[in-house]
C-alpha cells in the first residue's frame, strides 16, 4: 500500500519536473519561463522528497526530507522574484500576447523609487495587444 | 504560548521515545488539549490564531495543486491561449513580513510571479499567466492569498 504511494508521489514529482523543463524551452518571454520553474520548486520537488521519506520510512531521514523541503520553498521564490525584477528593470520586452503592463512608467527615470498606483488610474488594455 | 507548545510537544516525544512524526503530531495535539484545558481562549488568543494558521496552509496548498494543473495545461496548450500582464494590486497588508509573506506565496503559486513592491508599501506588481480582467484577476488574488496572510498575521 505504502509502495504505491511512494510510487504515484515519484511519478508526479517527475511529470511537474518534465513539464517545467518543457515550460521553459516553451514559454515565450522570461517572465512566464519564472512563472513555469516556481512548479518544479513546489509541487515537483514536494512529491519527490514526500515520495522518499515515505520510502525511507525513518524519522531522520523524514525530518531532513521536510527541512529541505522547507527551505526550498522558502528561496526558490525570492530567486524567482529577483530574476523577474532583473529583467523587468532591464528592460525585457513582454511577450507580444500579453493582455496589460500596469508597471509601465511607475519607476522613476533613476529606478529608485517605485510608486504606487491607484486602480483607478491604471490604463485599460491596449486594443492591439489582444491576440 | 507557541514556545510553550512546542516544549510540551518535544517532552512528550522524549519521553515516550518515539523519535518519528507520528510521534511528534501526537505530543502536539496533546499539547494543544492540555492549553486548551489551562489557558484563557477567545478572540486574540493563541487558540483563536491555531486554527487560522492550519487553514491558511491547507488553502495555499490547494491553490498551489490547483495552479498547477492550470500551468500545466498551457505548457502544452497552444500559446494564444494565455493572457499574460503584469498587475498593480492595491496592499490591504502592514508591514515588511505580511508583504513578504503575501509576495513569497504568490511566486510559490505557479503561474504568477510577484515583481516588485511599490516604494510606498501599497502596491504589489504581480505578473500573472492567465490574466482574464485585471480586475478579477485583482479580486482573486485578495480574497484568497491576501486574506489568509491578513488572518496570520493579525
Amino acid at each position: 500500500m505504502v509502495e504505491w504511494l511512494v510510487v504515484a508521489l515519484l511519478l508526479a514529482g517527475t511529470f511537474f519536473m518534465v513539464v517545467a523543463g518543457i515550460g521553459i524551452v516553451r514559454m515565450p518571454d522570461v517572465y512566464l519561463r519564472m512563472s513555469c520553474t516556481s512548479k518544479a520548486a513546489t509541487l515537483g520537488c514536494g512529491c519527490l522528497l514526500a515520495g522518499y521519506a515515505l520510502q525511507v520510512g525513518d524519522a531522520g531521514i523524514a525530518v531532513r526530507a521536510v527541512a529541505t523541503a522547507a527551505f526550498v520553498l522558502l528561496t526558490a521564490p525570492v530567486a524567482a522574484h529577483m530574476i523577474g525584477r532583473a529583467a523587468y528593470r532591464l528592460g525585457v520586452p513582454l511577450w507580444v500576447g500579453s493582455c496589460c503592463d500596469e508597471l509601465k512608467g511607475a519607476y522613476s527615470p533613476g529606478g529608485e523609487f517605485l510608486q504606487s498606483r491607484p486602480v483607478s488610474q491604471v490604463r485599460p488594455p491596449h486594443p492591439s495587444l489582444d491576440p | 504560548m507557541a514556545f510553550l507548545h512546542w516544549i510540551l510537544a518535544v517532552l512528550w516525544v522524549a519521553l515516550t521515545g518515539q523519535w518519528s512524526l507520528a510521534g511528534l503530531t501526537t505530543g502536539w495535539l496533546l499539547a494543544y488539549g492540555v492549553l486548551w484545558l489551562t489557558h484563557p481562549h477567545g478572540a486574540g488568543t493563541y487558540f483563536a490564531r491555531v486554527p487560522r494558521v492550519l487553514r491558511a496552509l491547507v488553502v495555499f496548498l490547494w491553490e498551489i495543486i490547483v495552479a498547477n494543473l492550470r500551468v500545466t495545461y498551457h505548457v502544452f496548450a497552444p500559446l494564444g491561449r494565455m493572457r499574460p500582464g503584469i498587475v498593480a494590486v492595491p496592499l490591504d497588508l502592514h508591514g515588511d513580513v505580511p508583504i513578504t509573506m503575501l509576495a513569497n506565496a504568490i511566486t510559490l503559486t505557479p503561474g504568477t510571479l510577484s515583481l516588485d513592491v511599490a516604494s510606498d508599501r501599497r502596491t504589489l506588481y504581480v505578473h500573472g499567466m492567465r490574466i482574464g480582467d485585471p480586475d478579477s484577476f485583482r479580486r482573486e488574488i485578495k480574497s484568497s492569498l491576501e486574506r489568509y496572510v491578513k488572518e496570520v498575521c493579525e
